[in-house]
């Protein structure tokens, strides 16, 4: 414990702050004599916050920041005391996910003027970071990450192993292909930027109470109504769940449970004495992701980490495995990473170990943090699952949450980390205990485009699966949902799964371009049941309503039609993009993507008036999907249902109850989400296999055959369809995107988002959805595109890329994203015209490397030679069906 | 100079024996599952030896450690002879009659003992006619005294402990007109062996010791972790009961002169033994002997000494103390090991590195740096030692040999070091005796789904 306390030592919160309310003594030698007498907590307050940590005390900082003051902080032991006591304070911006970097840019420059600001020692040092690659296709990962980091204004430099030398005098750099150097990361003493927050949150008014546990909260009408403490009761409008590693008990402390996915790992890092010659404190941070380990200066001598293969998950059952469960060093379990250590600076080895520390982390199952807003309990605000990066995210994650909370959102998309991404069914302790077990590894791993998960799988199944995986399906997970990714045709020997680990031309180029080529000749099924699809249903016009009221297109269509819609956010911002058939004049089938389970349903029930007539039923596992996509499905489907399936008799877009061989009552729809002609069936599930069965006897003719969501990808990104949750998202509008069409701003109905839209429309877009076809790229030899590529307009950054697939009919890579138009001096951000597209010369940076690129602005006509057009409105359903 | 890990592998494996006991329908139905044993010697050659038998007209199975002195004669013949004894002790009078009716009629005998031999655990050809006599006077007179009751296991085997060491006596006295087994003879009495035995038949365990061999039981306790329980005593001056015993068998005017330096006599070690008539047999009959035997004999100054204080022999039994221990589900194996092994190791580390390596789970020791100083490349070493020792595992087929590696090899940290190995291994002859002794172990595991 000796370190703990050096730690905190100098931090003098007593003298700078005379507001505090602490609980209790910060000095340990005489916590247990002198122990003052606690402070009452307060009867109510507006935010309750739970958790003393790095997250509870930035959100309590900001909240405070912004303006409001009437906050409780609520910490069960002493102040930094948790995880954030043990963290190994690197703040670190190389993260591959933007929202992520964004966060640990904004927490950088935060820690660095927090001194300043609070008068508490924070530690902060600027030394750098470098970031080692053992391996070409490790260096490629970096390379990717430079990238992304530039554009973003963060000096970054890809180095050479001579470099590393030159930074860093301890380094063996004999195994290195290069290195990533950058020098902004920064050290901090992770408790005291908590403290320094806490000081600062505390002179803004915010009570912070210690050695006070969170016992329950109250829930009244849908939303937060008190805290229960064990020093009483708070009645409160706001609760912040900032518990770290028990954030997911304490989730369960309320009449309606919240979800909240994350379990905790034994993380374990070595502290030494000091070296002969002690290390200079802005010595940079190594991190070597082949090897497992960082490695930072830590007075005069290192602390060094890592993530192993066999990571120790803990606390499954509970807390109160606490007591029985001493946090120990395990040096047996640590013998790989020191290994690794010694193997990356062999003059260590007669450094003097002082201490191995065992300081649990919290995982989450996709490794990207939690926040947000409860989806069960309004005025439930949650900030945790930091899967180890806690002081990296901390400064970022507190502010994007009380912007959330005070603005109702926060300044940036955070939907990759909203709470709402993860159902109940992300819940269970097995699976997060196994999940975060294949997790936290992968801190490490390199991960290559389109990896997959391969823990907490075969979770939520179509009732095809076995069918299908007999058929060589090869499979993926969306929202816990298995998904067919492409088949592997019969003889062709099982693939490599290294081969397929590739930044390069994966091996599956031939199995999904035969899947493509028959989407285009015949026709092909795609089982596409994870689909989250709604009924909602009314006694009177209440559903129509209420629908007219929340999506933008004009839901008032005719029985039968079906209408692409976007469910905006007042900014006109897309919260989903969904296909919508009016089954009746009362009754409307929704239809989102996969991920959209819990957020749309949350949304909804917070939009929809209460006690209205108005009934919701999510009816995702009554239907399994199949789509049929090609020229050929047609000629299947009538024989199928003796019924003329010609554009004549059923025009696109439109939605029919049908029979399919014996089975009855089968929602056909004339979509197929990638401009093909072609069918969607709606099959309960009981005939899933009867008509899947029908469908592919009749079909064989016809040259039928499975595919996968590969394929599907390629078809609807060469076709120009935007894909929620990739491409869209709350920050993009229809208008920018090129889906004015689907808005109706005069359907005499007002709706969501559409005095935003009004005004876009008069002062045109910051920020326009484009097509890229790579020029000179060699699809056989250079990187693959994959998403987050930047994006250069006459040698100037100008957007990202959102998604990228190989067209196998235009035999190119095609990249879509944002174009957005900088001011050359001042940086601010102007109107994008369509002659700002279509005047540039444009080029894609793939991990540093840039191709020439064709923007467009429409797909390529000839695409669509096939299409009937009903009224003026193409399929530009355009989405979410990655 | 250092021995490769396979050299030192010959060596520690040249002498390893493992008996597996048969099943029957793919079910052991018996409460041994099969037991690993080996020898490692110091002594050139080595004094130590071993017995396992199973009984054939009796049902039970017999394990055996010896550990000679003052040459390995006697212990060569009591594992020779000792289990002969003890099966004839069980056998009901029937059987007895039985065997005795075909050697009358010269017909094929019963079969007594299946032996479970290593190829270099021989047996004298040359001895064998004399020790068949001594044998079946033994059991013609236990025809003789048939008492009609049931033979108790315990007395069965006192009985055979004594009536062996009581033949070795006679013949020795006796002697045999062929020189080389009369010499035999002699030297099998001159010569001393403790004896450590054990006999399982299902859930009944006696454990008959005579000296400082030990018989302990590894015990798996509730929480996976493993315990030593001694199924033996000790006969040696550590020993307070032993030292009382001997005192009461001797007059006062003795008790000072009985045990000094720790030794019986301020001579032998072990307090019971085999042989050693020179404990045994009154002065006179020992020079009557000695003088009468070959040249060989005469010339030994050894043979010739008599004992200082040698007032009111004997000084010396070779009757056994029999523990008996009734199975529990929980005893997983029993180690049957001569002293060289238990000076070398704590009993607890015995049964756990034993039980660890039966059951193929290893609740190391976790290390702790504490307050000392140790460098991130010594914590390095250690760490692939420990690593080393869970692969030394697997390297060894032999739960005995095993133990020996440990026994030898084990560093202050408790792992194998393969350099200290080495070099207790290539020791030379006349140092080997100072760093080590003679070491014969015997696992027996038990079968857990009978007991």
């Amino acid at each position: 414990a000796g370190m703990f306390l050096r730690l905190l030592s100098d931090v003098r919160w007593r003298a700078a702050n005379p507001k505090w309310r602490g609980a209790t003594c910060s000095c340990r030698s005489t916590s247990s004599t002198a122990e003052p007498h606690p402070v009452a907590l307060p009867a109510q307050a507006q935010v309750v916050i739970c958790g003393g940590g790095i997250m509870g005390t930035s959100v309590a900082y900001h909240l405070s920041k912004m303006g409001w003051k009437d906050i409780v902080l609520l910490e069960q032991g002493r102040l930094a005391a948790g995880t954030t006591r043990f963290c190994a304070g690197i703040v670190s911006m190389a993260r591959p996910v933007s929202i992520e970097l964004k966060m640990a840019d904004y927490s950088n420059k935060l820690y660095q003027q927090l001194e300043q600001e609070t008068g508490v020692n924070t530690g902060y040092m600027k030394t750098g970071s470098i970031s080692l690659a053992q391996t070409q296709d490790r260096l490629i990962s970096l390379k990717r990450i430079a990238s992304s980091l530039k554009v973003m204004g963060i000096p970054c430099d890809i180095i050479t192993p001579k470099q590393v030398a030159q930074l860093h005098p301890l380094i063996n750099i004999h195994d290195l292909v290069g290195a990533m150097y950058v020098p902004e990361d920064a050290l901090v003493s992770s408790a005291n930027v908590s403290l320094a927050l806490a000081t600062a949150a505390s002179r803004n008014g915010v009570q912070i109470h210690e050695r006070t546990s969170v016992s329950h909260v109250s829930v009244q009408k849908g939303r937060v109504a008190a805290v229960e403490t064990d020093r009483g009761q708070i009645q409160c409008q706001y609760f912040v769940n900032c518990a770290g590693q028990w954030a997911y008990e304490l989730g369960h402390s309320v009449e309606e449970p919240v979800n909240i996915p994350l379990h905790a790992c034994e993380h374990f890092y070595l502290l030494t004495h000091p070296l002969k010659e002690p290390l200079a404190s802005n010595l940079p941070t190594v991190v070597d992701p082949d090897g497992r380990i960082y490695i930072r200066n830590w007075q005069g001598g290192i602390l060094s980490g890592g993530f192993e293969k066999n990571p120790k998950p803990l606390f499954t059952e509970g807390r109160n495995q606490l007591e029985i469960h001493n946090l120990q060093e395990d040096w047996d379990h640590f013998e790989p990473l020191l290994s690794s250590l010694l193997r990356r600076m062999p003059e260590l080895e007669a450094l003097q170990i002082m201490q191995l520390v065992n300081c649990p982390e919290s995982f989450t199952p996709d490794m990207r943090c939690i926040m947000g807003e409860s989806p069960a309990v309004r005025g439930y605000f949650v900030l945790a699952g930091m899967n180890s990066a806690g002081i990296s995210y901390g400064g970022g994650a507190g502010k994007y949450l009380a912007e959330w909370m005070v603005n109702g959102y926060p300044t940036e998309n955070v939907w990759p980390l909203d709470l709402k991404r993860f159902g109940s069914l992300q819940s269970s302790r097995t699976f997060l205990r196994h999940r975060v077990m294949e997790v936290m590894p992968l801190m490490c791993d390199l991960k290559v485009p389109r990896w997959d998960f391969q823990t907490g799988r075969q979770l939520r199944t179509s009732p095809l699966y076995d069918r299908l995986d007999a058929q060589g399906a090869r499979w993926m997970e969306k929202h816990g949902f298995e998904r067919v990714k492409y088949f592997v045709p019969p003889g062709k020997d099982l693939l490599d799964l290294d081969q397929s680990k590739t930044f390069y031309k994966p091996d599956w180029f031939d199995i999904v371009g035969s899947e493509v080529k028959c989407c285009k000749e015949a026709v092909c099924v795609i089982d596409m049941s994870s689909f989250t699809k709604f009924e909602i249903s009314s006694t009177g016009d209440q559903a129509l309503e209420s629908l007219q009221y929340l999506f933008s297109n004009d839901l008032d269509v005719p029985v039968g039609h079906v209408v692409h819609t976007g469910m905006l956010n007042e900014k006109g911002g897309y919260e989903n993009d969904c296909s919508i058939a009016r089954l009746s004049k009362r009754s409307f089938f929704m239809i989102s993507p996969t991920d959209q389970q819990v957020h749309c349903w949350a949304w909804l029930k917070k939009h929809l008036p209460e006690d209205s007539g108005l009934t919701m039923e999510d009816v995702t596992w009554k239907y399994t999907a199949l789509n049929l996509i090609g020229p050929r499905a047609v000629d299947v489907l009538s024989e199928l249902s003796y019924a003329p399936m010609t554009a004549e008799h059923f025009p696109s877009l439109f939605c029919k109850e049908m029979s399919v061989g014996y089975a009855n009552g089968i929602r056909v729809m004339s979509i197929t989400h990638t401009g093909e002609p072609g069918f969607v069936l709606y099959i309960p599930i009981e005939y899933a296999l009867h008509v899947y069965n029908e469908v592919m006897n009749m079909g064989q003719k016809y040259g039928i055959r499975n595919a996968g969501y590969y394929a599907l990808r390629s078809l609807r990104i060469e076709k120009f369809f935007a894909f929620w949750g990739q491409d869209l998202d709350a920050f993009t509008t229809p208008m920018e995107c090129g889906r004015e069409f689907q808005v109706k701003l005069d359907k005499g109905l007002p709706f969501v988002g559409q005095a935003a839209l009004l005004e876009q429309k008069q002062q045109g877009v910051y920020k326009r959805f484009t097509m890229f076809i790579l020029e000179d790229h060699d699809a056989d030899t250079d990187l693959w595109p994959w998403w987050g590529e930047p994006i250069f307009r006459n040698g100037r950054y100008a957007g990202r890329t959102t998604s990228s697939a190989y067209s196998y009919t235009l035999e190119r890579h095609v990249c879509l994203g944002f174009v957005q138009h900088f001011h050359q001096e001042t940086g601010e951000q102007l109107v994008v015209t369509t002659d700002f597209i279509n005047q540039g010369d444009y080029e894609i940076d793939i991990a540093g490397q840039r191709f020439q690129a064709k923007a467009k602005l429409y797909p390529f006509s000839s695409l669509f030679t096939q299409q009937r057009r009903r009224k003026d409105e193409v399929e530009l359903s355009g989405y979410q069906r990655e | 100079f250092y021995l490769t890990p396979p050299q030192v592998n010959s060596i520690l494996k040249a002498n390893e024996y493992s008996f597996k006991v048969p099943e029957f329908d793919g079910k052991n139905v018996s409460s041994v599952l099969g037991f690993d044993s080996n020898q490692l010697p110091a002594n050139a050659p080595i004094e130590d030896r071993r017995s396992a038998a199973t009984c054939l007209q009796t049902r039970g199975m017999l394990l055996g450690v010896f550990d000679g002195h003052a040459g390995c004669a006697c212990a060569q013949a009591v594992s020779e002879r000792l289990f002969y004894y003890i099966a004839v002790s069980l056998l009901p009078h029937e059987t007895l009659l039985e065997i005795e009716n075909a050697v009358e009629s010269g017909r094929a005998l019963l079969p007594i003992l299946q032996w479970h031999k290593h190829p270099n655990d021989y047996f004298s050809k040359e001895a064998s006619k004399l020790y068949f006599n001594s044998l079946r006077t033994y059991w013609q007179e236990l025809i003789d005294l048939n008492s009609g009751e049931t033979t108790d296991v315990k007395e069965a085997l006192i009985n055979a402990f004594k009536r062996l060491d009581n033949d070795i006596s006679l013949e020795a006295q006796v002697g045999d007109p062929n020189s080389f087994l009369n010499y035999l003879v002699l030297r099998v009495a001159f010569s001393g062996a403790t004896a450590c035995v054990a006999h399982v038949d299902g859930v009944d365990l006696h454990i008959a010791n005579t000296g400082d061999s030990r018989a302990m039981l590894g015990v798996q306790e509730e929480d996976g972790s493993w315990s030593a329980l001694n199924l033996s005593y000790d006969h040696n001056a550590q020993n307070e009961h032993e030292v009382e015993r001997v005192k009461m068998e001797h007059p006062k005017s003795e008790e000072k002169s009985l045990v000094k330096q720790d030794r019986l006599l301020g001579l032998l070690m072990p307090f019971r033994a085999f042989g050693d008539v020179k404990f045994k047999w009154s002065i006179e009959l020992q020079k009557r002997v000695v003088e009468s035997g070959p040249d060989q004999l005469n010339d030994n100054e050894y043979t010739k000494f008599i004992p200082p204080n040698y007032h009111t022999p004997p000084y010396l039994t070779a009757e056994p103390e029999v523990i008996y221990h009734r199975l529990r589900p929980q005893d997983k194996f029993l180690v049957l090991a001569t002293d060289g092994l238990w000076e070398t190791m704590h009993r607890q580390d015995v049964a756990r590195i034993v039980g660890e390596y039966l059951t193929g789970v290893h609740h190391q020791q976790p290390i702790a740096v504490g307050g000392y100083k140790v460098t991130l490349g010594q914590m390095h070493g250690l760490l692939a030692e420990r690593r080393a020792r869970i692969s030394s595992v697997f390297e060894d087929q032999n739960a005995a040999t095993h133990l020996i590696r440990h026994a030898v090899g084990n560093n202050e940290f408790g792992t194998v070091d393969h350099e200290r190995l080495s070099k207790m291994l290539s020791l030379p002859e006349e140092l080997a005796r100072m760093y080590r002794d003679d070491m014969t172990i015997i696992v027996v595991q038990f079968n857990s789904h009978v007991i």
